[in-house]
């Protein structure tokens, strides 16, 4: 207990003075000024929403070989945080979008990848909801988890190559060509910071899944120790070969 | 069991099943139809318009019925468990998913066959010259939407609100086969006629990757 | 009805070893720490009532479902001969609460898809016997969807007969069957059990076809209540059963 606060406070410092780096230590960017500084989250939302939603898939293939409840907990733990990432980096792409081009929403590879990932994941919650025998639950979607990371860089390659001689592509990811020192410096402070972050909100989130868990266990096992106990006790009939229980 | 001999066998009983009925068939041409009458409608497009947009109006045409038309594959099973039959004989699981990917991938292609020179029609688009290079596009792009069709469907079936679930998992699971299949048609109704070999890589790519991990995985599908 | 031209039962009938079995369904526990053990050839009566669990016993059996915790092992004479499970699918047959069968198929190509699965030799003969076996040869082209719930249950049995299984699973077999009916079934189990077929049946304790039972086993709430053990007695057990429904 006493480690997760300390831990919590830690990393709450840490973002505070990431954020704080970002907005007034970095150095103004020749170009886009004021708003290029959501490069330090923009970034670092995306890398961290890799990272978790590679938990996932580990997660979905360890269920399958294992069978051991956890991961299939820890799986869909992290599709949440996951997608919760990728709205964080969604939303950052396109405030960082409008004062550059003037428009809210570009088909640049990047932003519409991060969106279909973001259907993706979303239709990956849905199936879950939708399917109520538990361990078929587990099974099933971990399925689908694994074919949907398995998209991931197909989407991203297809979005890369497919031509749009329409729309403006500017730079979003990348950033400003020459890197100076100290914007590299502050990008992986905010880099390092947010992805512990994140990974700190899904162990949270995956402890809540585990308590959930060993709850309805144990009201399970009162409930039907209940039952026993209210039910006529077993005759003892002609016992033969086999074990009766009890 | 030999596992091709029994998929082939499944797939037999498919074929069976449809051509009996041709529900199946009858709904996503029908279906398919209406997409592209409803462009007509809904953009009024002059030729030029027709050819360029042409590709894409198809390809939306198939993936939205197409994602209808898989969903019976495993929904059918359903009445008098037949799955569970299936699964108790011995035959490897993969197999009764290849039968049901390949049914599904003739059944939209013959739709596809019907509509292609329908739309050819409707919008004064010819295809002289490059009705071979169409089909194996299209059929590149079939495999794809029926093998991981019809593996959510397997996934779905267990679902409620299966029928609005698979479209849901599948459409935005299948965005690059789209961009893909419709790039390379454009490129195909194009001026130069040409097959554009990039996207065509990609498609035989994405066909691979998900025939393989639907392999894979396929004992864990008959679990469910 | 004539006998089947095919061997009655392929190799000597399965033995199984439930340890600990348990099956949950979310909330609800259907079989709760079940140990057993059935020999190879017994003849085994299930009994209990609605939702005591035997279906999921069954269906666990059949390989359909895996128990959320314990072990399921099959062996053949004695139990250091352990049969792996891949083996075993194939000499399992289950006539189930469905009716698994395709409705728009005929009761010929039902058989014949099934025979075909099970790699079975000659087909076009055993498909023809079986279904003379049954009494559906008039009927062998009429579509599924059109039999009588008789006809179908019929068929049902069939289909789970035709590779000549050494473990069959009935599921309460006797439920729309006739007169007739019931009698092939009797005849049919006589056979199986003769031949040292291993069979499991979930019954209520009105069917005569309990009469061929060598043992008894009655579960309730998802747990072993009683067993008879082999060569027990079963009347008395079935009478107070009977006595009680």
């Amino acid at each position: 207990m006493k480690a997760r606060i300390s831990i919590s406070i830690a990393l709450a410092l840490l973002v505070f003075c990431a954020g704080y780096a970002a907005l007034f230590i970095a150095p103004d960017e020749a170009t886009m000024h004021l708003i290029q500084r959501i490069f330090y989250f923009h970034v670092p939302l995306w890398t961290a929403m890799t990272v978790v939603l590679s938990i996932a898939c580990f997660s979905n293939i360890a269920w399958l070989v294992s069978r051991r409840p956890m991961w299939d907990l820890l799986g869909a733990s992290s599709a949440e945080v996951g997608v919760l990432c990728c709205t964080g980096g969604l939303i950052t792409g396109m405030l960082w979008g409008k004062p550059v081009w003037g428009i809210w929403w570009t088909w640049d590879p990047r932003l519409t990848s991060t969106f279909i990932l973001w259907l993706l994941y979303i239709s990956y919650l849905l199936l879950r909801e939708l399917i109520e025998d538990p361990h078929r639950r587990a099974t099933l979607s971990a399925v689908f988890g694994i074919f949907a990371y398995l998209d991931l860089p197909i989407v991203l390659l297809a979005t890369t190559l497919w031509p749009r001689g329409q729309h403006p592509q500017p730079v979003l990811f990348g950033g400003p060509k020459s890197i100076n020192h100290t914007m590299l410096s502050v990008f992986f402070l905010c880099m390092v910071s947010i992805v512990l972050v994140m990974i700190l909100i899904l162990a949270d989130r995956y402890r809540l899944e585990k308590l959930r868990f060993e709850a309805d266990e144990l009201r399970v096992e009162i409930e039907s120790r209940e039952m026993d106990a209210q039910s006529a006790p077993p005759t003892r009939g002609i016992v033969g070969r086999g074990m009766a229980h009890e | 069991m030999n596992g091709l001999r029994a998929a082939f066998t499944l797939f037999a009983k498919e074929c069976r099943l449809e051509f009996r009925t041709r529900e199946l068939l009858t709904a996503t041409v029908v279906f398919s139809l209406i997409i592209i009458v409803f462009f007509n409608f809904a953009f009024d497009p002059t030729p030029a318009e027709a050819r360029r947009f042409g590709p894409g109006l198809l390809w939306i045409a198939f993936f939205f019925a197409g994602s209808l038309m898989v969903n019976p594959s495993f929904a059918r099973e359903q009445t008098n468990d037949t799955l569970d039959a299936l699964r108790m004989a011995p035959v490897p699981s993969f197999a009764v998913l290849a039968a049901k990917i390949l049914a599904n991938l003739v059944f939209l292609s013959i739709a596809e066959a019907i509509l292609v020179p329908v739309f050819s029609l409707f919008y004064n688009v010819s295809l002289v010259g490059i009705l071979g290079r169409l089909a194996l596009v299209l059929f590149l792009g079939t495999v794809g939407l029926v093998t991981t069709g019809t593996v959510f469907s397997a996934i779905s079936a267990h679902a409620r609100m299966r029928e609005l679930l698979l479209p849901v998992l599948l459409l935005p699971f299948l965005t690059p086969l789209l961009i893909a299949a419709v790039s390379t048609t454009i490129s195909l109704f194009g001026e130069a006629h040409e097959l554009d070999r990039t996207w065509m890589i990609f498609l035989i790519g994405f066909d691979v990757v998900f025939l393989t991990t639907s392999w894979l995985l396929s004992d864990f599908l008959a679990e469910g | 009805m004539a006998s089947a031209a095919a061997p009655s039962v392929a190799k000597p009938g399965l033995g199984i070893r439930f340890e600990r079995i348990e099956r949950r369904f979310g909330a609800l526990i259907a079989l709760r720490s079940l140990s057993l053990e059935i020999a190879p050839g017994e003849f085994v009566a299930l009994l209990g009532h609605n939702g005591a669990g035997k279906t999921t016993l069954l269906r666990i059996t059949a390989q359909l479902m895996r128990p959320s915790r314990g072990a399921v092992t099959f062996f053949a004479e004695s139990t250091d001969q352990q049969v792996p499970f891949r083996d075993v699918k194939g000499r399992t047959g289950l006539v189930g609460h469905s009716l698994l069968l395709y409705d728009e198929l005929s009761a010929e190509e039902n058989l014949t898809l099934f025979a075909k699965l099970y790699a079975l030799e000659n087909v076009p003969a055993r498909v023809a016997s079986a279904l003379q076996a049954c009494g559906l040869s008039s009927r062998a082209t009429s579509q599924v969807r059109t039999f009588s719930r008789g006809m179908r249950q019929r068929l049902a049995i069939a289909r789970a007969l035709l590779h000549s299984p050494s473990l069959l699973l009935l599921d309460e077999p006797a439920a729309g069957l006739d007169r007739q009916g019931l009698e092939w079934l009797g005849a049919t189990l006589k056979r199986l059990r003769g031949d040292g077929c291993t069979v499991i049946m979930s019954t209520h304790a009105r069917n005569e076809s309990l009469e061929l039972a060598t043992r008894a086993i009655v579960l309730a709430g998802g747990r072993l209540q009683q067993d008879t053990g082999a060569g027990g007695d079963l009347r008395q057990l079935l009478e107070s059963m009977r006595a009680e429904a």
